[in-house]
């Protein structure tokens, strides 16, 4: 398997937006080629995760090395590499894109082109590939092909003509998939005599081998038994086991130059193993390491508490487990007055935080409170030092601050032409600026500079709704700017709730400070005494809302047969109420706090 | 105790079993009545025996429905316990009835036997409302039973259920006008209420019944309390009126948390032996009650003695019902602690704020305005 010449070796990967097919695709070469049986095909064979199968979204690469045999008659290795297809794994895609000389880009006939996809294909284009255009899903009597070629031409700028037309779900021509792989993609380079360089594509942890990492070799031999050396931080570890998957995992001797693969060295954490690091051999190492290694830098934060508090160890514990295999993600402790301990965590997107949250609730069986999603933030402190804030509650007395800085991306967003005009005001809405509008058929592609702050708050389900969900969204980090921004604290009967305070831009402070204390009153039944709720920026109120009193609740009979009952009940509620959170007298329910931090204002 | 004591008398039967009721209440095609007679009279007999002679202020024939028992059972009794107990002066002697034409017949052989005070199920004035409400009598019947209570007994009073499915606020003022016209010196005005178990629960959960919310109730709450006390009866208790004096004794003595003995199956009470205050329980059942009053003389179930938070509990639960309040010796002396020992300072200064309490050295009061939010505030006052 090793002795492959280079020339018959193809890398590529799928690019596509979400149930655009990607998957169903994979399945299919890897069926035709004879990866699996009939038998062991379950439907999205790569799609592992329980997560990923349900939302239709790959978290961590996968690779399958297929054998085909082309009319050429001779037999390739076509190595896939199926790839994170959203842009909260922005620099995974890139390493993963980095690992293959050519994409396959998967459009629905029948749906054109999506933001998603565009931000991927301009990935590829960066990464120098060769991308075959193919058309999925031509057997629909809604497919427009040739409407959808056009757009590829006019959007991507992508020569269409040669697009190759299938049907990944009846099999239609899948064949013609292949031999454009092996006739229009380079075969790699690289030269075995070299000492070894091996592009980490990603890790993740095994139950039983420990780290397993994913690497795509480009000079050199990767062999069992070799010591390796991680370029990044000089770790050096034995591999015990190299081999590929087909998809399944298949043990070889060694992995040379073109290949891809995976390895396994007793290694404990995936924190050791960087994506995008380069492996070398430790006797003999490169002198340079691949070009593009950055550490991954989370980009939003929020807290994640136990509703039971008595669950903070199992949190603890299960923040740990999925640090095993997803180094992205990072957690520190934080204590809340309202929500008790927790962790502050930091994702690498809105995508990532709602993966993490879920996983931790479906896996792990934990009920959270996430507070409210934060973007970091930078403090220009009066005495020219810098400090990134994650945090509002950390946010130093204004008076000690010269200025904040806050991180702006750069936003693309395709949608039918009769909801731009929504999409647009949206978009000011949220301080946006437009840097280009142009429009492709009935769809207009608007490119917009937003404040990241502005997009965690539920700007993605606003634009859902506005758009009844035909806009499609794509954003990647752009700098940091300076800012006019406050901290708005939520008081409740003059207590300041820090779980529910939040920073935002002076001009949004006032609006926002009353949609939150306005959902509050929606959220907080009424209880014996009135309850002021209040928002403020420093000593200064902007919104002001009152829950009146109840009016009426109380046991009409009540005589010496109900006495024994009506104590029970009372010890009951006495108990109930120790597990609300108390402010002051008043009495927040769980789901109260749940449904405001998740509020759509 | 000095206080004298109420006994409660249970008879478990009715004619029908109404959708709003979880009392313990049984239908039997034939009523054992001399079998049940001879067990309440031995039940009787045996909680005076531990008791001892003590004075009686009241006593209360309550159900089901007693109107169903034989009235010489009623004597029968009514003499044991003046036999076994020291009547007090003006003991009342109470009896729930329904206005059914069946009962109607025997009212003056009840006050022939030692009856002095009825209470009768009225519920409501409306025909189709006491349809909904599964009773077994008219409109007109109730009007008729009432009249006639009102000639045999020298104290009268009857129960109305309002906050009905599609009542008004007006359709029941309408209502309680006639009602309070109809002259009795005490009347018992409750807001229905689903209990769990019942027909209504049922329907209610189904969303087939439909309560009005939480203030058009306490709209309909405060109308009942002007109307009645524009009509000369004073609301002493949440859902009770009485013209001056003529609050029913014996349910004041579970207000005030006095000392009460409880008969038949399912009757519970609160008596003092020795230096303890004894929850008592009857089976429930009302055969294997029986059984085993005849076996053992009587149908208690386990009995618990009351610890002194839970007296403490118990008795504000049931006194800040009463707009005359809590007294504080009183509490002192039924609990071993002081008023303010079981209560949270905080909640007390801000209920007294807000107005939901007055606290003097001699009394706590839930005021109006407290006692509407009485299931609210207790939890959060009680320490």
């Amino acid at each position: 398997m090793t002795d492959t010449p280079l020339s018959r070796i193809r890398n590529f990967s799928i690019i596509a937006h979400i149930d655009h097919g990607k998957s169903t695709l994979a399945d299919r070469l890897i069926q035709v080629c004879g990866g699996l049986t009939a038998r062991e095909m379950t439907s999205q064979v790569l799609d592992n995760m329980e997560l990923e199968k349900e939302r239709g979204i790959t978290i961590k690469a996968q690779t399958v090395r297929l054998a085909y045999k082309a009319h050429d008659g001779l037999t390739y290795q076509l190595n896939l590499m199926d790839t994170p297809g959203h842009v909260d794994f922005a620099y995974e895609v890139s390493r993963s894109l980095a690992a293959c000389e050519g994409s396959l880009l998967v459009v629905d006939a029948s749906q054109g082109v999506e933001a998603q996809t565009l931000a991927n294909v301009y990935q590829a284009m960066d990464a120098n590939h060769e991308i075959v255009p193919v058309l999925n899903k031509i057997d629909l009597p809604a497919a427009e092909p040739d409407k959808v070629k056009q757009q590829i031409e006019d959007v991507i700028g992508l020569d269409a003509s040669d697009a190759v037309m299938i049907s990944a779900k009846t099999g239609i021509n899948i064949e013609g998939v292949l031999e454009a792989l092996v006739t229009r993609l380079p075969p790699p380079t690289g030269d075995a005599n070299k000492p070894l360089t091996a592009l980490l594509v990603d890790s993740w942890y095994d139950q039983y081998l420990g780290v397993v990492i994913l690497v795509r070799v480009r000079d050199g031999r990767l062999k069992r038994g070799m010591k390796i050396r991680m370029m990044s931080n000089g770790a050096a570890h034995l591999v015990e086991q190299c081999g590929v998957f087909t998809p399944k995992m298949i043990p070889t001797d060694d992995l040379g130059p073109g290949e891809m693969g995976y390895i396994t060295a007793a290694i404990k954490t995936v924190a050791d193993c960087n994506v995008g690091d380069t492996i070398t051999d430790d006797r003999n190492p490169a002198e340079v390491a691949l070009p593009g290694f950055k550490p991954s830098i989370p980009v939003v934060w929020c807290g994640l508490f136990p509703v039971d508090a008595d669950d903070f160890e199992k949190l603890r514990e299960s923040l740990g487990k999925l640090r095993l295999n997803d180094a992205s993600f990072h957690y520190e402790a934080e204590t809340s007055a309202a929500l008790g301990f927790g962790y502050r965590c930091g994702f690498l997107g809105l995508l990532h935080l709602e993966i993490i949250q879920e996983r931790l609730s479906r896996e792990f069986d934990l009920d959270l409170i996430a507070t409210a999603p934060s973007v970091v933030y930078h403090i220009f402190k009066n005495d020219g030092s810098m400090e990134p804030l994650h945090n509002p509650a950390d946010m130093p007395d204004p008076t000690y601050i010269d200025h904040m800085e806050e991180p702006w991306i750069k936003a693309t967003i395709m949608v039918p032409d009769e909801y731009l005009g929504s999409v647009l005001t949206l978009c000011n809405e949220r301080r946006g600026q437009q840097s280009d509008l142009t429009y492709v058929g009935n769809r207009a592609m608007a490119v917009y500079r937003l404040p990241l702050n502005e997009v965690v708050f539920d700007f993605y389900d606003r634009l859902k709704s506005i758009s009844r969900g035909y806009a499609s969204f794509d954003y990647a980090m752009e700098d940091y700017k300076e800012s006019d921004l406050v901290r708005i604290s939520i008081l409740v009967n003059q207590d300041p709730v820090d779980a529910l305070s939040f920073i935002a831009h002076r001009s949004a402070a006032d609006s926002r400070g009353r949609a939150i204390c306005a959902k509050l009153k929606e959220l907080i039944p009424r209880q014996l005494f009135k309850i002021a709720i209040q928002a403020a920026i420093g000593g200064r109120v902007i919104a002001r809302e009152t829950i009146g009193a109840m009016s009426k609740d109380v046991t009409a009979k009540c005589y010496g047969g109900d006495i024994s009952r009506k104590r029970k009940l009372l010890e009951k509620q006495k108990e109930g109420k120790k597990r609300m959170r108390q402010f002051g007298k008043v009495e927040i329910p769980q789901s109260a706090f749940l449904a405001a931090l998740k509020m759509d204002a | 105790m000095t206080d004298p004591l109420a006994l409660y008398i249970h008879w478990p039967f009715c004619l029908a079993k109404c959708p709003y009721c979880d009392f313990n209440s049984h239908v039997r095609d034939r009523i054992p009545q001399a079998r049940f007679a001879a067990a309440l009279r031995t039940e009787l007999a045996w909680e005076a025996a531990r008791l001892g002679r003590r004075p009686l202020g009241s006593i209360f024939f309550g159900g089901g429905t007693p109107s169903l028992m034989e009235p010489e059972t009623a004597a029968l009794l009514i003499a044991d316990a003046q036999r076994l107990f020291d009547a007090a002066p003006g003991l009342e002697i109470t009896l729930e009835a329904n206005p059914t034409s069946v009962e109607a017949g025997r009212l003056a052989a009840f006050r022939d036997a030692g009856i002095n005070r009825a209470s009768l199920g009225v519920q409501s004035l409306e025909d189709e409302s006491l349809r909904m409400l599964g009773r077994q009598h008219s409109a007109a019947q109730a009007v008729a039973g009432l009249e006639l209570a009102r000639r045999t007994f020298p104290r009268l009073s009857f129960d109305l259920i309002y906050a009905r499915p599609h009542q008004s606020l007006t359709a029941w003022q309408a209502e309680l006008h006639r009602a309070l016209d109809l002259a009795a010196d005490h009347l018992s005005l409750y807001q229905l209420t689903i209990e769990p178990g019942t027909a209504f629960e049922a329907l209610h959960r189904r969303g087939e019944l439909v309560l009005p919310g939480e203030d058009d109730a306490a709209a309909l709450y405060e109308a009942t309390a002007a109307a009645a006390q524009a009509h000369g009866l004073r609301q002493y208790e949440i859902s009770n009126y009485a013209a001056p004096g003529a609050e029913s004794r014996h349910n004041l003595a579970y207000w005030r948390y006095g000392d009460y003995v409880g008969i038949g199956p399912g009757a519970h009470g609160r008596v003092t032996l020795g230096h303890d205050l004894v929850a008592t329980r009857r089976h429930r059942a009302p055969e294997p009650w029986a059984d085993r009053v005849e076996r053992d003389g009587h149908g208690s179930t386990a009995e618990e003695i009351v610890s002194q938070p839970d007296r403490a509990r118990e008795m504000l639960l049931m006194g800040l019902r009463l707009h005359e309040g809590v007294d504080a010796a009183r509490f002192a002396r039924r609990t071993g602690m002081a008023l303010l020992d079981a209560l949270d300072p905080e909640v007390l200064a801000m209920a007294q704020d807000e107005g939901y309490v007055v606290h003097t050295p001699e009394r706590l009061i839930a005021t109006a305005e407290g006692r509407v939010r009485l299931d609210a505030l207790l939890p959060a006052l009680l320490r």
